[in-house]
């Protein structure tokens, strides 16, 4: 996982970055972990695609296809969506493992730069932590080896056995001398994904993007890691971009939501509005098929949609239960819907990306 | 006469200091139509009682107690009975099953091959025919059928596997975390279409998962298990959101519901791990974990007794709390 240099997607049509206004730190503004004053945010996606090339004359995939996404020193920021929606593709262009056909990451207000000491410096910052069992954990390597392993590629100066220790006990793994010489095989789930995380603090990062962090994981034991999660935020002033399709553990850990939908994202803002009070019809019915959902299920039919064939007009149109029922015809835009490209969210703030959310807010309720 | 009759059902895998007793004394009865939850932490025991419902269990595990499916002991049928059981009496949707799905043979004909053995249908063409329509019903298009398991996503293949399950037309079907690993909007398309399947053929479901919410949401009745036995029985909702054993709480806890207030920002977790079947605590096998044990807990292990209309529970606690009402 941990190769130096960005793979390229293909066709690296470098520069094409989108034009788009910078909306001067939107966001939280905090001092950063290295003890200096952040004005912006952490990490910063800009205009970010990536784009697949097709095999055999097939059509290109645009698995990420123009995203803006802002993470502050501090914030725990949840990306969700379907499966096959490009949320593992941005979070490996935002870690630098992919190297994005458009767009910029910057860190710290500074462009990624993909040299390989470049690269190597930045993943000592901003740490991958994957879903445990299929393989991101070597059966022949001690906890202790699996843990220092980050330490010896990074060539890190110090203590390592104190400095594998203290990741055990910051990951909940106490005492840490106890887990040393045990092997994956003689953990539970929860605490060989525990062993994951500390993996990753060992370096100090400022950042954990967690792709899936507890999708394997029973409910009880998942409870206790995104507790870890939240109290590494509230001690350490960790950020993290967490990754999955569950919004239950957005309501559980996140303070802002993003929600993605064939590359791009359709609605972000805080949890307690986007979670509680959606505008956009696709988060709309992510909600309403959760048990504890209120109102009639709206079960989208068909498989996730494909990244080769993004429909124009609203990339949502084709399963839009609004547009399908004529809410959105009787409000004047399915014709838009249909047609009209909907423009990038910013990253920061709120936004929805619906003709229908747009045109109501525009005339008042009556 | 119940559909599915269990028990006292033990299995134990293993022989002597190796010996792993997975399923320790169960008890269960499925009416038809009826939709059965069977819900716990992994390694407690479920997959291991929906094989045995079957006799599916490798050779070493060794299996007790009785399984009256239709009133005939599955336990102690002939081999030729039993083969005439499973598919048309019972059919099972396996854990993690559509990743098996044969790679070289068309979906179509991996589910007319049941339809051919037990000879619902004498020739080739007829059970791709019925194959097809079993397709269709599962929302996945007769043309589909041509397809290798490759060509299909993993609701797709999950759907394959369900229209395997109906072939031979069950009584009861046993789907063990039929949607796991399967996307939240896949997964409510399937929760969905096995709902409809149950109800329009009167099938009794025996549903397992470690997904209390989703199984609340399902099922009609809810058992959960812990450490091989369960430990607490009764209707889906009334168990999810007012269980009577503290497993069953802490377990329906640590599922948040958004937009409840207690929930944001709070992760609900079980301290400890799910106990080793091979070394089991002493009295109560969930005392070490327990927030409300009693002293006596650590030596006494609770039988599941009355607690409340239509349901049991096994902890010390029940009575005591029947008594304060
Ligand atoms: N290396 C690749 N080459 C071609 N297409 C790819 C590649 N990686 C991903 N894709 C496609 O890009 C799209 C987005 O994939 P991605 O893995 O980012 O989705 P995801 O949202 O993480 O899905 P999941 O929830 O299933 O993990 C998918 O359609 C996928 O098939
Ligand atoms: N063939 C076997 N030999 C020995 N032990 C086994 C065997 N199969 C299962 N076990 C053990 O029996 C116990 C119950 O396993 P089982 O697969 O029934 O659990 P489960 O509840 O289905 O778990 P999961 O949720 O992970 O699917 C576990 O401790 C498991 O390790
Ligand atoms: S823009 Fe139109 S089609 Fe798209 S989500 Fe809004 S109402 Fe539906
Ligand atoms: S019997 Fe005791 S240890 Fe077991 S669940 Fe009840 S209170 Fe807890
Ligand atoms: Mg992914
Ligand atoms: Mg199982």
């Amino acid at each position: 996982m941990s190769g130096e240099s960005a793979e390229k997607p293909g066709t690296t049509s470098k520069g094409a970055k989108d034009a788009k206004p910078r909306t001067p730190a939107g966001g939280r503004a905090e001092p950063g972990a290295d003890g200096g004053a952040l004005a912006g945010p952490l990490l910063d996606a800009d205009g970010l695609r990536v784009v697949f090339p097709g095999r055999h004359g097939a059509p290109a995939a645009r698995a990420v296809d123009g995203v803006n996404l802002s993470i502050g020193a501090g914030e725990i920021v949840a990306l969700v969506g379907e499966s096959g929606c490009g949320k593992t593709t941005l979070a490996r262009a935002l870690l630098g493992l992919v190297r994005p056909t458009a767009g910029a990451v910057s860190f710290r207000g500074a462009p990624l730069s993909y040299g390989s000491r470049a690269l190597r410096a930045y993943r000592r910052r901003v740490q991958l932590v994957l879903q445990d069992p299929s393989g991101s954990l070597n059966p022949r390597h001690t906890v202790y080896d699996a843990v220092a392993e980050g330490l010896r590629i990074h060539g890190s100066p110090g203590d390592e056995r104190a400095a594998v220790a203290s990741a055990l006990s910051r990951a909940g793994l106490r005492p840490p001398e106890r887990f040393f010489l045990r092997y994956p095989h003689e953990l539970s789930g929860g605490q060989r994904q525990r062993v994951v995380i500390a993996g990753a603090l060992v370096l100090d990062p400022q950042l954990i993007v967690a792709d899936e962090p507890v999708a394997s994981l029973d409910a009880s034991v998942r409870g206790e890691i995104l507790a870890l999660l939240l109290r590494l935020r509230d001690q350490l002033g960790l950020s993290a971009l967490v990754v999955t399709h569950d919004l239950g553990l957005a309501w559980n850990i996140a303070d802002r939501v993003a929600v993605m939908y064939l590359g791009r994202i359709v609605e972000a803002g805080p949890v307690e509005q986007v979670l509680t009070a959606p505008r956009h019809p696709y988060t709309k019915a992510l909600l309403s098929v959760l048990p504890e959902s209120g109102t009639e299920p709206v079960v989208l039919t068909g498989e996730p949609p494909d990244p080769a064939r993004i429909p124009g007009g609203c990339r949502f149109h084709a399963r839009c239960q609004h547009l399908a029922s004529g809410a959105a015809a009787s409000a004047g835009v399915a014709a838009a819907c249909r047609g009209t490209d909907l423009p990038v969210l910013p990253g920061t703030g709120t936004g929805v990306a619906c003709h229908l959310t747009a045109s109501r807010a525009a005339t008042p309720a009556t | 006469m119940t559909l599915l009759d269990v028990r006292d059902l033990h299995v134990t895998y293993g022989t002597g200091a190796a010996a792993v007793p997975a399923v320790r004394g169960v008890d269960l009865t499925l009416a038809a139509g009826q939709k059965l939850g069977l819900a716990g932490e992994s390694g407690c025991g479920k997959s291991t009682l929906a094989l045995a419902l079957l006799r599916l269990l490798p050779r070493p595990a060794r299996v007790r107690g009785e399984i009256l499916l239709d009133g005939e002991d599955v336990l102690t049928m002939s081999w030729g009975r039993l083969r005439a059981v499973r598919w048309a009496g019972a059919s099972i949707v396996f854990q993690g099953a559509m990743h098996s799905l044969n790679a070289v043979h068309r979906v179509r004909d991996q589910i007319a091959e049941p339809i051919l053995l037990h000879r619902l249908e004498t020739s080739q063409a007829a059970a791709r025919r019925r194959a097809e329509g079993l397709l269709e019903q599962v929302g996945l298009p007769a043309a589909r059928g041509g397809a290798y398991p490759h060509e299909l996503s993993g609701g797709q293949r999950q759907r394959v596997m369900i229209a395997m399950a109906l072939a031979c037309d069950p009584r009861l079907v046993v789907a063990d975390e039929p949607t796991t690993a399967l996307d939240v909007m896949i997964q409510a398309q399937i929760l969905r279409l096995i709902e409809r399947l149950v109800a329009e053929h009167g099938i009794g479901l025996l549903m397992i998962s470690h997904d209390l919410a989703v199984l609340s949401d399902t099922c009609d009745r809810l058992a959960v298990m812990y450490a091989g036995r369960i430990v607490e029985e009764g209707p889906a909702q009334r168990v999810f959101t007012a269980a009577e054993h503290p497993y069953s709480g802490a377990l329906a806890a640590a599922f948040p519901t958004v937009g409840r207030a207690a929930d944001r920002r709070a992760p609900q977790g079980l301290p400890g791990d799910p106990p080793d079947p091979a070394r089991l605590p002493g009295g109560c096998t969930f005392h070490p974990r327990c927030p409300v044990a009693l002293e006596t807990c650590a030596a006494d292990e609770p039988r599941l007794r009355e607690a409340g209309p239509g349901r049991r529970a096994a902890c010390v606690h029940v009575d005591s709390v029947k008594e304060a009402r």
